[in-house]
C-alpha cells in the first residue's frame, strides 16, 4: 500500500472548526470487566484520584457509559487506544 | 489458592501445577487467536514502521471483535481509519503481555513474584482471557442466572468455574497493586 501524507493527516472539517465541540472519550459497560479493575485502569491511565475513578466506574456500570475525558481528537483517540489495551470498551465521539 | 498479595519485594502468588497449566493454556489460546489473522509484514516500510495495517474491518470472530473493538460507534469511516492506525499495535501489545505472563508463570507451578511491570502485563493478559471466555460462554450482566441455570454436564460448566476463578485471581492482583 502507499501512504500519501494526505491520508496520514486528518483534515478538520469546516463544521468541526466552526462549532468547536470537544471530542470525548466514552467508556461503555460490559458484563466481563471487573469493577475494581476498571477503577484501577482509570487511575492508572488518567491519573485520576480514586474517588473520581470510582465514580466514573459506577457511572459506566449503572448508566451503561461514562465520559472519561474530553479534549482534542488525537488525544481522545490515544485514550481509546490505551483503554483498548486494557480490554475496556472505549470509543471517541462528540455525543454521549 | 489464595490469590495475589503484596509483599516488600513485589506481588506474589502460589500456583499448583494444574492451575498454572489452565492459565498457560488459555493465554496461549488467546495469543493464537490474536496472531492468527494478523497481516503479513507490510511490504511498504513506512506503513510497517508506523504500525499501519491494510485491514480496517471488524474481525469476524466475536472474541477478536471484543479484544479489538471499534474506536468509533456511529461513524464507520472513522472507525475504519482508527482501526487501520491502531489495530496492529494493539495486537502486538496483547501478545507482549501474554508472553510476559507465560515467561513468569512456570509450567510446573510454584511461587510467582512479579515486578509492577510484570503485574501490569498479567492484569491485561488475564483480562483478555476473561473477555474471550466471556464471549464464548455468552456471559451477560446476569452471570448468576447463567451459572445457576447451567447443568453440571453442560460442556461450558467447567469453563464457568475457570472464569470465576480467574475473576478472583485478577481481583486479588488489583487489590495487591492498590
Amino acid at each position: 500500500m502507499s501512504v500519501a501524507p494526505a491520508e496520514v493527516t486528518r483534515a478538520e472539517t469546516s463544521e468541526e472548526a466552526l462549532v468547536g465541540r470537544p471530542w470525548l472519550t466514552i467508556v461503555w459497560n460490559d458484563p466481563v470487566n471487573l469493577m475494581d479493575y476498571v477503577t484501577y485502569v482509570f487511575q492508572r491511565v488518567f491519573a485520576y484520584p480514586k474517588p473520581k475513578a470510582e465514580k466514573l466506574m459506577l457511572d459506566v456500570h449503572h448508566k451503561g457509559k461514562a465520559v472519561v475525558a474530553a479534549g482534542a481528537r488525537e488525544a481522545m483517540e490515544r485514550n481509546a487506544e490505551t483503554l483498548h489495551g486494557y480490554g475496556l470498551w472505549a470509543t471517541v465521539g462528540h455525543d454521549v | 489458592m489464595a490469590g495475589f498479595r503484596a509483599t516488600s519485594d513485589g506481588v506474589t502468588a502460589r500456583f499448583a501445577k494444574p492451575e498454572a497449566a489452565i492459565i498457560r493454556d488459555l493465554v496461549a489460546q488467546v495469543v493464537e487467536l490474536v496472531v492468527a489473522d494478523m497481516q503479513a509484514p507490510d511490504p511498504d516500510e513506512l506503513a510497517a514502521m508506523v504500525g499501519l495495517s491494510e485491514s480496517a474491518e471488524v474481525p469476524d470472530d466475536p472474541v477478536l471483535a471484543r479484544l479489538l473493538p471499534d474506536g468509533y460507534r456511529d461513524d464507520p469511516e472513522a472507525a475504519q481509519e482508527f482501526r487501520r492506525f491502531t489495530e496492529s499495535g494493539l495486537r502486538s501489545a496483547k501478545v507482549e503481555s501474554a508472553q510476559m505472563l507465560l515467561q513468569t508463570l512456570p509450567a510446573s507451578g510454584g511461587r510467582v513474584r512479579l515486578s509492577s511491570e510484570q503485574a501490569e502485563a498479567w492484569l491485561r493478559s488475564l483480562n483478555d482471557v476473561r473477555l474471550a471466555l466471556g464471549v464464548r460462554l455468552g456471559v451477560t450482566e446476569d452471570f448468576d442466572g447463567l451459572s445457576e441455570d447451567m447443568v453440571a454436564d453442560d460442556p461450558r460448566y467447567a469453563y464457568i468455574q475457570v472464569y470465576q476463578w480467574l475473576a478472583f485471581l485478577q481481583e486479588s492482583l488489583v487489590a495487591a497493586l492498590s
